[in-house]
């Protein structure tokens, strides 16, 4: 092959360059340019025709001039005039020049794609070539406009050459890319998928990446592609080394278009013709064994293209995650990586693993390895290496391994990169606390987080903490003793202050009986650390005096020295002031009674998704998370008609002070407690320790206004029997039960009412009932724990309604899980008219049945008689939850005991469309997950359903099998009712 | 790259979801100055952008010593990356893609330039930068891998420098 020598062809061009090269400054060098552009300038402005080699030189000339960074505002019109030339020379610098700057001048790309169009109607495979990377390389919308029909033609055509076709099928990916919506699907796409056939292999390596592409979209219409793919891939893996000739690359038969192929099957599950399935279980146990034979070659080359293929039918093991003999083979050699002397292959198998150990049938063969990637984290050099051994002894851990794995990562966040110690400190925090048999680890554990790196536990890991110890008091006097003790270290974090602040005030007492640890001791202590401090921990550890005040009434006069000082009593900051002349004034005012009821110990905190986790949630994938907290603030401050509670003073304690140094401060304010007030003060409090744990909940520790179970007075359900069990007599196909006449007898349900019942699990609005005389339609909003329908009830006859009462009918049960509140409506209902009643709804803890809506009224002569069940299901209390990938199968293998999950089979009873399965899962509630599930015919779901009580993460999965026309539904939450009852709902939908 | 929402995934969760977009975003050729000897984008970006990415490239690349791996996280992307001399070649691909598979691309890559500049040096891609350009786009097209045979890229390669 002839050396190119340097410029040959564009002497002039060359010498330019060199000019430009030997230029010693920035000065000099613009100076030639100026000198260059003003001579081009002038050489496209003569009157003298330029021949096209000139006008090709200078448009090169331009070209580098412009790569260098400088701009260029002339020779596009040269340019295209050079698009037209018959010279493949010319003609190239025309398009690369197009390609590389592109101008959105409208006359311009008419003109570019005029020329466009010329050659790929030229049969000339050269210029059709430079045609199609022109398109691919600049894929503009106008572009795909003008050439998305036509490109699929060339692919397909029978007489177009192989270079030419793979240069279509590349440029088309590229429109489909950037225009889906401008290239058509049509009879071209099942000739494409015959391209994994194509004798040369080069056709096949393009082919494949677009129709992977077009198979992620349209999995349907490409499913073809599978069988053909395994038999392809087969042909390689099987073939000798020399088969393929030029396509084999150090001794490998094609690497690049096998791993193409597996990225392919990758957008399916495992195949279920089992001769397709077995032949491509016998190609990745193939390609398993040659990582076993000895290598053809020492080249670096020769292991790389080998190991390409290799990882990348792992990938598509674990993504099949159905063969436990490939999972297990593939852990075993992704083990051998893990100690290979190249550090690629290290990093990769760390990588690898660790979506291994999220399948169940390799998840105990990844934990073998501990040991290994344990001392990856100690001696690997490159950082991201050792965030990889992190990531994976994340991903491994579990009960039997956690108390090791926290310690390691312990130790390594000694000497850790500063980049990711946050990363480690959530991780080492969330470990803790997931596996934690014995608090009294986890409290070790946290302190020791905080002393080797205070200054990376964020808020969330401290508050987390408190929480804990708060709601476990087989832990609180561990929790105080340790505090105490890491209190005398003579440096301390200042996050160590103020858990050791928060956790003293509340349980100091239960250590004070040791005199080394007595109150005054407790109270030396920790102020021996106030002037160390900032503000807000200074404002935490008042609020532990005056709890201390409470607690001891023997250290009550010195702390009130204390507060009395100048230092806090004119302290210059507003909010230290404050706390000081209330706390010492309410020390000296409040009887003992008061003071213990206003200090009490802080009630246990409601049980929720732990905060840290979705902290981690958000660095990991900032795009990937919504912002549930920001979210829930929201939503919270409309339910409550407001941010801002009415202001309420007592005492001299300003709430609304108060409730701006929320999670620092967290005196308790007892809607009990005369002085304080109701229920403006306890839904202060329920802030309060809402913030203090990160979040903002509308929750009350107490009842703000004590509800009545449902509406006892307001509905007379004392009157009517609990449930509608006792049948009367049976009114047999007629809707309303014309017969009864005894007003106390409620109706059996209404025919009908079931399904009825079934079409809003989905839906909030629509008709619920319907009859000649009567039509109920229903309105419904829910957000959180709370809700409120609308119920409509429609005369459709022309006659008064009389004596027309609507009851709402709980069972015992559900009267104490579900509240229901409303308004008794006006008796009469004229003829056409329509009146309205609200029902308000909360949800206060999970329940099963449905509520039953009785109505009684008299029509002409006739008492009539109507019971519908009033569908407000567990469901309606979903938030969405959106969470990628790795998070929603790490969570769903957290739920995996016996009875957090529950699964149902059943017979498809409507058509298999996924679009309206989507929907229907997004009606229920969760958010629908993309590109979650490997199988992307499979539907995932998450949410959070939210009562009074508590709130329950629910996960969701549902796998059709269109073959058998039937459906696998699978629900996780962390409590069996709930999964029952959801799965029993979403079950009818299908 | 920032306007790609795409999740940064690691490859820490299950089942290896691969239905996101595997791509390679752009190429670069760098010496070791941080003069860029090629620049091949396969998504839009405005020039700044360009300028920014280059050095931040740069930047991340040249600290590594040969004991790293060839990967570096970029981003929500990664780079793959090798050192031939004081040259830099550096491939930004989606984070789900193959490593290995852009690694020995690259080494193919520059097989082929090796072969059809007669023992490649830096200058020649400097003179004859235009024709570096055709080089990459018959091996790589769309942000796909386009061919992989030597033989016939350097056939065709041949063929076009006879017309």
């Amino acid at each position: 092959m002839p050396a190119v020598s340097k410029g040959d062809g564009m002497r002039g061009l060359a010498v330019f360059i060199s000019d430009i090269r030997n230029c010693k400054s920035k000065e000099a060098e613009i100076k030639r340019i100026n000198k260059e552009l003003a001579n081009i300038r002038s050489k496209f402005k003569g009157d003298k025709a330029l021949d096209g080699y000139s006008k090709k030189k200078y448009v090169c000339k331009l070209l580098f001039i412009f790569l260098l960074g400088h701009d260029i505002d002339f020779g596009h019109m040269e340019a295209v005039n050079l698009l037209s030339s018959n010279r493949y020379t010319e003609k190239q610098i025309g398009y690369l020049f197009i390609s590389v700057l592109v101008n959105s001048n409208s006359e311009l790309i008419r003109l570019i794609n005029n020329a466009i169009k010329n050659d790929l109607a030229s049969r000339n495979p050269t210029f059709m070539g430079l045609a199609l990377h022109c398109i691919a390389n600049v894929g503009s919308r106008e572009m795909a406009e003008a050439f998305a029909g036509e490109i699929p033609k060339i692919l397909v055509a029978g007489d177009t050459m192989d270079s030419v076709k793979q240069s279509a099928a590349l440029c088309l990916l590229r429109l489909y890319r950037t225009s889906p919506d401008l290239v058509p699907m049509g009879d071209w796409t099942s000739r494409v998928v015959h391209l994994l056939n194509d004798q040369h292999l080069g056709v096949v390596t393009a082919a494949t990446s677009l129709i992977t592409t077009l198979a992620q979209k349209n999995p349907e219409e490409f499913k073809t592609s599978v069988s053909l793919a395994v038999s392809r891939l087969s042909r390689i893996v099987t073939s000798a080394s020399t088969d393929l000739q030029d396509y084999t690359y150090y001794f490998v038969p094609a690497p690049w278009l096998s791993v193409k192929l597996l990225r392919l099957l990758q957008c399916y599950p495992p195949p279920e013709d089992p001769a397709v399935r077995g032949r491509l279980t016998e190609c990745l146990e193939t390609v398993l064994n040659k990582a076993q034979e000895p290598p053809k070659s020492k080249k670096v080359q020769h292991s790389n293209a080998k190991n390409a293929v290799l990882f990348e039918a792992i990938s598509l093991i674990i993504h099949h995650d159905s063969e436990p003999n490939l999972l297990v083979r593939a852990c075993n050699q992704l083990g051998q990586f893990l100690q290979h002397r190249e550090t690629n292959l290290r990093y990769l198998a760390l990588e690898s693993m660790c979506t291994l150990a999220s399948s169940e049938f390799s998840h105990e063969a990844v934990k073998t390895h501990i040991e290994t990637v344990i001392n990856a984290l100690k001696t690997e050099r490159d950082v991201s290496v050792r965030q990889r051994a992190v990531d994976l002894l994340y991903a491994m851990c579990d009960r039997s391994n956690a108390q090791q794995i926290v310690a390691e990562m312990l130790s390594y966040l000694e000497t850790a990169d500063y980049s990711i110690r946050e990363e480690i400190v959530l991780k080492v925090a969330i470990l803790a606390e997931k596996y934690a048999v014995d608090y009294t680890w986890y409290v070790d554990t946290i302190l020791n987080l905080i002393r080797i790196a205070g200054d990376y536990v964020s808020e969330e890991v401290w508050y987390r903490v408190i929480q804990i110890v708060i709601n476990r008091d087989d832990v609180q006097g561990y929790a105080a003793k340790t505090v105490f003790e890491a209190l005398q270290a003579p440096a301390c974090h200042e996050n160590l202050v103020k858990v050791g602040g928060y956790i003293l005030g509340e349980f100091g007492n239960l250590i004070a009986g040791d005199p080394r640890s007595s109150p005054l001791i407790q109270f030396n202590l920790l102020h021996s650390k106030f002037h160390l401090c900032s503000v807000p921990t200074r404002a935490l550890l008042l609020s532990t005096y005056i709890k201390f005040v409470n607690l001891f009434p023997e250290v009550k006069a010195t702390i009130q020295d204390v507060l009395r000082s100048d230092s806090q009593l004119r302290n210059a900051d507003v909010e230290l002031q404050q706390r000081a002349v209330e706390y010492l004034r309410l020390s000296t005012v409040a009887s003992t009674d008061i003071l213990a009821t206003v200090l009490e110990e802080m009630p246990p905190f409601p049980e929720r998704e732990s905060s840290i986790l979705a902290k981690l949630k958000k660095k990991k994938g900032p795009n990937t998370v919504t912002d549930l907290e920001e979210a829930k603030r929201e939503r919270s401050a409309d339910v409550n008609g407001g941010p801002e509670p009415a202001p309420a003073s007592a005492a001299g304690l300003h709430t609304g002070r108060l409730r701006a140094c929320a999670g620092r401060s967290w005196t308790r304010l007892s809607a009990h407690s005369p002085p304080f007030g109701r229920g403006t003060l306890a839904w202060e409090a329920s802030v309060l320790s809402g913030l203090l744990c990160g979040r903002s909940v509308f929750r009350t520790f107490f009842p703000v206004q004590s509800t009545p179970s449902p509406s006892a007075d307001l509905l007379g359900l004392g009157a009517t029997p609990p449930a509608p069990a006792g049948p009367p007599p049976s009114s047999g196909g007629l809707l309303v039960d014309v017969f009864s006449d005894s007003p106390s007898a409620v109706a059996p349900l209404a025919p009908g009412s079931e399904d009825n019942f079934a079409r809003f699990v989905c839906k909030n609005n629509g008709v619920l009932f319907e009859n000649q005389l009567l039509q109920i339609g229903l309105k419904s909003e829910f957000r959180q724990n709370l809700g409120r329908m609308f119920i409509f009830y429609g005369n459709k006859t022309s006659t008064q309604f009389l004596s027309f009462t609507p009851t709402l009918i709980c069972s015992d049960d559900l009267q104490t899980n579900l509240s229901l509140q409303t308004k008794p409506v006006d008796p009469t209902v004229d003829g056409g008219a329509q009146v309205q009643q609200v029902v308000n709804i909360e949800c206060v803890s999970d329940f099963t049945e449905a509520p039953v809506l009785n109505i009684q009224f008299r029509y002409g002569g006739t008492f009539q008689n109507v019971s519908v069940k009033l569908p407000i299901t567990l469901n309606k209390f979903f938030q969405p939850t959106e969470m990628a990938s790795q998070d929603f199968f790490q969570r769903w293998k957290q739920l995996s005991s016996p009875q957090q999950e529950v699964q149902n089979i059943f017979k498809a009873k409507h058509p298999m469309d996924t679009e309206i399965t989507k929907a229907k899962i997004i009606g229920f509630g969760s958010a629908l997950l993309e590109d979650v599930d490997p199988n992307p015919a499979n539907f995932v779901g998450a949410g959070i359903i939210h009562t009074r009580t508590t709130q329950i993460g629910c996960l969701l999965r549902l796998e059709p099998n269109l073959q058998a026309q039937m459906y696998r539904l699978t629900l996780r939450t962390s409590k069996e009712a709930v999964s029952r009852r959801l799965c029993a709902l979403l079950s009818e939908q299908f | 790259l920032r306007e790609q929402e795409l999740p940064r995934s690691r490859g820490t969760g299950a089942a290896g979801v691969r239905t996101g977009v595997a791509m390679i975003r752009f190429i670069l050729i760098q010496n070791r100055a941080g003069k860029t000897r090629l620049a091949k984008w396969y998504m839009q970006f405005d020039d700044d952008e360009k300028q920014k990415l280059i050095e931040e490239v740069h930047a991340v690349v040249t600290v590594r010593d040969a004991k790293h791996t060839n990967f570096v996280e970029f981003r929500n992307f990664k780079i793959i990356y090798r050192r031939y001399a004081g040259l830099y070649f550096c491939i930004c691909v989606d984070v789900n893609d193959n490593n290995l598979a852009y690694l020995e691309a690259i080494h193919n890559f520059v097989e082929v330039l090796n072969e059809y500049f007669h023992n490649v040096c830096e200058l020649d891609l400097v003179f004859n930068f235009y024709k570096v350009y055709t080089v990459v786009d018959e091996m790589f097209l769309a942000g796909e891998i386009r061919e992989t045979s030597q033989t016939k890229v350097l056939k065709q390669l041949l063929m076009l420098q006879s017309l």
